[in-house]
């Protein structure tokens, strides 16, 4: 039978890659000097799963790779040797390496393999400075046992026999004679000497001991595999039956030469076929993969359980209705639609990861950003078991990224700094995530310098984004400068956060998730970033409105309000954009009709409604004929067959089959102000 | 034709000596042809939701089992005179490819004709059509039965600017 | 066939046992690690037990000690998979109570040869 070894090798790189996951907290979390042994043993345990998986399917790179630091590994783990700093780095050097090469062999193409070979040759290097006994162990197994100059032997003569324990183990010396009979003919006679008399027999234990004859050309260590197993437990001679010595003669010898036989014992198993590298498909699939709970699947199947119940008792009840039926089929669908329901959420809950997920690169990246900038941080981390959506944490983590950088490389001051300023030399960074709402949320804290105010303010002129620093006073909007394009408050374009990629670019990457981010920050404080995401992409809560004919879909988290016009709270600036009062506020109105060239019911602002929203932080009023019911509605591309489309941001399908657009609250004002811009200039030429 | 009408592409074999099948249909008396191997299905016409601010061509999009999909109306696109949609219009439901990724999308012609196997050596290239036909569409023209009918690359068709890129509407209008 | 219990903490391996095992007409129960075995090992009897020896929450030495521990798998064969050829993992499974070893990496081929050894 063949198997085809390549099917384990989407499992052995997830495991793999959460190993060395796990690798690298572990290793961040090490103490110099005092390591814990259970945590010196968790890393242990990783390296030497990647090892057994990689040497069994075939990666003999990553096999011969991760052997030298398992044998380092196991002897930081026996006590041999001690946990430094260089030993510390050399290690999360080599889970980098291993990551490479796990990761090549996911998108099957290639690592840096001089950096893999230094890194290895660092390993080494530690490995030899230190011999440890473990070296002279493997040269004596290499030793070769001395050539038998005799003639061939045509068979064998095997004394067996068991210590009374061997049965215990689970080993049956008839499974033996059996396998020995496979390499040849046997004959068998059994000692019964030892066999106590009946009331002393403890059926448990082993009597009999063997003499078997076994004529093969198989050679002694074919022999000798049979009872590897059981070289502890029995005492065990074999003895070459030669064409030319006669068997009685070998038995004097017997006592030499179980000494011989004790003394190569432990055989070398017979070496390992190696596979080619599991066969390399043309395409490089993106298999992508979720590991999901046994709880969570164990909930789906009792839902899909209580679905198919639900749905044999309304087709019976189909069968023969009538009238009188009428309460229980009204019952029947209320309990498909919570089925239904329930079930959604479960599916959803499928997608949920921990933000632990991505919480998980930060120590690394902490540890090796301070090294760099002599900074002194200490890490903490709360809420990491807060779920959201694997495709929003997928997109999450560069921004996220991008803060803790700015964080450590603005915020955070430099040791000296800080104890002028009264400090811990030792600054803190925290990470927090929690759900609030449908959202969650998740803060990067520093308590650093804080931002600066007047220099946000400077440079926001420098750069032009504002004319004057009196033209903003409220502290939001000074933070909210940073969000600018084109800002840039490093002095010094740093090799850390000095990337060219600026905070605008992080604030469109929350935004195209449909969340937002807000700053809190007090000078010589410290600052809070809050990143505001939805769980998850695939469903949003919908307010249906209606524009003559059509219907589209207001996400119900941007609605603001909605209310009936007044002509009085309408106001005409210059002549044709519309304001409209709300209490303290000016709000433009954007008629819709206009915007999406539909045939409105009527144009007439007191016949519809405004439905208030907000969107970029600005609040504008749609005008819609009417509001029709809210829903959840599941988001669907439109661009995977057609194309993005302006100020809409999907489409969904209503319970009739029909599509709906769903309004991108953003690129409808967008929009607006680009019509609004062009009526203008045009009324200018 | 209430029903959709699944074309199993797996059953239709080319016949080995170069010859490509072509599913045709007619779009103001002229026949137009397409690759068999494109055409997902063909169903009858129903309502689709109108996408603001793209050309008039595109009728809109349509759910398909629980897909999105883009309708256009080839007549308008070849700047045809519009016909009233009746009883025998059909939405082809076409694969169309391109070098980023694969698209469903459907186009509505007056109805659907026959099917035809054309040798490559059959197919005559095309003469500059005018305005109406951008010669780049047509992939050839063949003759069957002493008729003329146009071959359309429905990846050149479909893949135009206007049905890809963000800001070409915008900067139309 | 034989009903045999596959211990491993790696999924990849435990898959490939189990795989393996499979094809062979075996039937295969599968343990993440020793605890999650002897939890199942308490409520089921197996012909054969394969575990890995590094493990969390239990290792497979233990697991092993474990068994002999209880009535029905007093003598039922246990082999643990282990890297260190010849090492003195061997020795510790003996004394632990492990029928046999089968050293890693191995294929699927030498898994079935070594089982055959202890299931006949």
């Amino acid at each position: 039978m063949s198997i085809d070894l390549s099917q384990f090798k989407q499992t052995f790189i997830e495991e793999s890659l959460e190993g060395l996951d796990i690798m690298e907290s572990s290793l961040l979390n090490l103490d110099v000097g005092e390591a814990d042994p259970e945590v010196i043993n968790t890393i242990f345990r990783a390296a030497h799963s990647i090892k057994g998986g990689s040497g069994t399917f075939g990666f003999n790179d990553i096999a011969s790779f991760t052997h030298v630091l398992e044998t380092l590994l196991d002897q930081m783990r026996a006590g041999e040797r001690d946990v430094t700093t260089p030993a510390i780095e050399a290690l999360l050097a080599s889970v980098d390496c291993l990551r490479d090469m796990i990761n090549a062999l996911q998108d099957e193409g290639s690592y840096d393999e001089e950096r893999v070979a230094s890194v290895q040759k660092e390993l080494e290097k530690m490995l030899d400075n230190e011999a440890s006994n473990s070296q002279t162990t493997e040269s004596a197994a290499t030793i070769a046992p001395p050539e038998d100059e005799l003639p061939t032997a045509t068979g064998w003569l095997i004394k067996f026999s068991p210590h009374p324990d061997m049965l215990r183990t689970g080993n049956d010396p008839v499974l033996m004679f059996r396998e020995l009979e496979g390499l040849g003919s046997l004959e068998v006679k059994a000692d019964i000497e030892a066999l106590p008399g009946f009331e002393d027999h403890l059926a448990e234990d082993a009597y009999l001991s063997w003499e078997i004859k076994l004529t093969t050309d198989a050679t002694e260590d074919q022999v000798q595999e049979i009872f590897s197993w059981v070289d502890d437990e029995c005492d065990l001679e074999i003895t070459a039956i030669r064409p030319d010595i006669e068997p009685a003669a070998v038995v004097e010898t017997a006592a030499q030469v179980v000494e011989e036989v004790k003394e190569t014992a432990p055989q070398k198993e017979p070496p390992v076929a190696k596979k080619p590298a599991a066969k390399r498909s043309a395409k490089s699939t993106e298999a992508t993969s979720i590991r999901v709970g046994t709880d969570k699947v164990d909930a789906l199947i009792n839902l899909v359980g209580e679905l198919v119940i639900t749905q044999s008792m309304l087709s019976q009840l189909g069968e023969e209705f009538d009238m009188s039926k009428l309460e229980k089929l009204r019952n029947g669908l209320a309990q498909l639609e919570r089925n239904t329901r329930e079930m959604q959420e479960n599916v959803l809950r499928i997608r949920m990861l921990p933000i632990s997920f991505s919480f998980n690169r930060f120590p690394r990246l902490v540890h090796d950003l301070t090294q760099k900038m002599g900074k002194k941080v200490s890490l903490k981390m709360s809420g990491e078991q807060t779920e959201l959506d694997k495709t929003v944490m997928e997109k999450i983590g560069d921004p996220l990224v991008h803060l803790v950088r700015n964080a450590l490389d603005h915020g955070i001051e430099s040791p000296e700094d800080r104890i002028a300023a009264g400090k811990d030399p030792v600054g803190t960074l925290q990470l927090n995530a929690y759900h609030k709402g449908g959202n969650i949320i998740i803060e990067i804290s520093d308590d650093g310098a804080g931002i600066n105010k007047q220099r946000v303010l400077e440079k926001a002129v420098q750069s032009g984004i504002i004319n004057s620093p009196s033209d903003i006073t409220e502290d939001a909007q000074i933070f909210d400068l940073i969000f600018a394009p084109g800002f840039s408050t490093a002095d010094v374009v740093s090799d850390v956060s000095g990337r060219g990629v600026g905070m605008d670019v992080v604030k469109k990457n929350i935004k195209a998730l449909g969340g937002g981010i807000e700053i809190a920050s007090r000078e010589g404080v410290g600052s809070t970033f809050s990143i505001r995401l939805p769980l998850t992409l695939a469903i949003l809560d919908g307010q249906l409105v209606r524009v003559g004919e059509e219907v589209y879909i207001i996400p119900l988290i941007s609605i603001v309000e909605s209310l009936q016009i007044t002509k009085q709270a309408v106001n005409r600036l210059a002549g044709r954009a519309e304001v409209y009062r709300l209490r303290d506020d000016y709000i433009s109105i954007i008629r819709l009709y206009n915007l999406f060239g539909s045939k409105p019911d009527s144009t007439d602002l007191e016949k519809g409604l405004l439905v208030v929203v907000e969107g970029d932080g600005q609040k504008v009023g749609l005008f819609v004929d009417d509001l029709l019911g809210q829903q959840q509605v599941v988001i669907k591309s439109l661009e995977s067959n057609f194309k993005q489309v302006e100020g809409v941001s999907g489409a969904t399908i209503l319970g009739d089959g029909t599509v709906a657009l769903i309004m991108d609250i953003g690129g409808l004002i967008d929009l607006s102000n680009s019509a609004q811009k062009k009526f203008s200039d045009g009324a200018v030429a | 034709m209430d029903t959709a009408q699944l074309l199993d592409s797996d059953s239709i074999i080319a016949d080995g000596d170069g010859h490509e099948q072509y599913l045709t249909f007619m779009l103001a008396g002229e026949e137009y042809g397409v690759d068999i191997l494109r055409v997902q299905e063909i169903k009858g016409w129903d309502s689709a939701t109108r996408i603001p601010n793209t050309p008039d061509y595109v009728q809109g999009v349509i759910n398909l089992r629980g897909t999105i999909v883009p309708i256009i109306d080839l007549r308008m696109r070849f700047n045809l005179e519009k016909l009233e949609y009746g009883p025998t219009t059909v939405v082809v439901v076409l694969k169309v490819s391109s070098t980023s990724k694969n698209r469903t999308m459907g186009i509505v012609v007056d109805g659907v004709s026959d099917v035809y196997s054309i040798s490559a050596d059959e197919l005559k290239s095309a003469p500059e059509f005018g305005d109406e036909i951008n010669a780049e569409f047509v992939k050839g023209l063949a003759t069957i039965d002493e008729k003329m009918v146009i071959m359309l690359d429905i990846d050149k068709l479909l893949n135009s600017r206007e049905l890809n890129v963000l800001d070409s509407v915008a900067s139309e209008k | 066939m034989a009903k045999i219990l596959a211990v491993d903490d790696s999924a990849s391996m435990r898959q490939m046992v189990a795989f393996t095992l499979k094809s062979a007409g075996h039937e295969v129960v599968e343990a993440v690690d020793g605890k999650n075995a002897l939890d199942i090992a308490k409520k089921q009897s197996f012909n054969l037990v394969i575990t890995d020896v590094n493990m969390p929450n239990m290792d497979g030495l233990t697991l092993t000690k474990e068994l002999r521990g209880l009535a029905n798998f007093k003598f039922t064969p246990i082999l643990i998979l282990t890297t260190e050829a010849g090492g003195d993992k061997k020795v510790q499974g003996k004394a632990a109570g492990a029928t046999g070893w089968l050293v890693k990496p191995f294929n699927p081929e030498q898994l079935l040869s070594t089982i055959k050894r202890v299931l006949g």
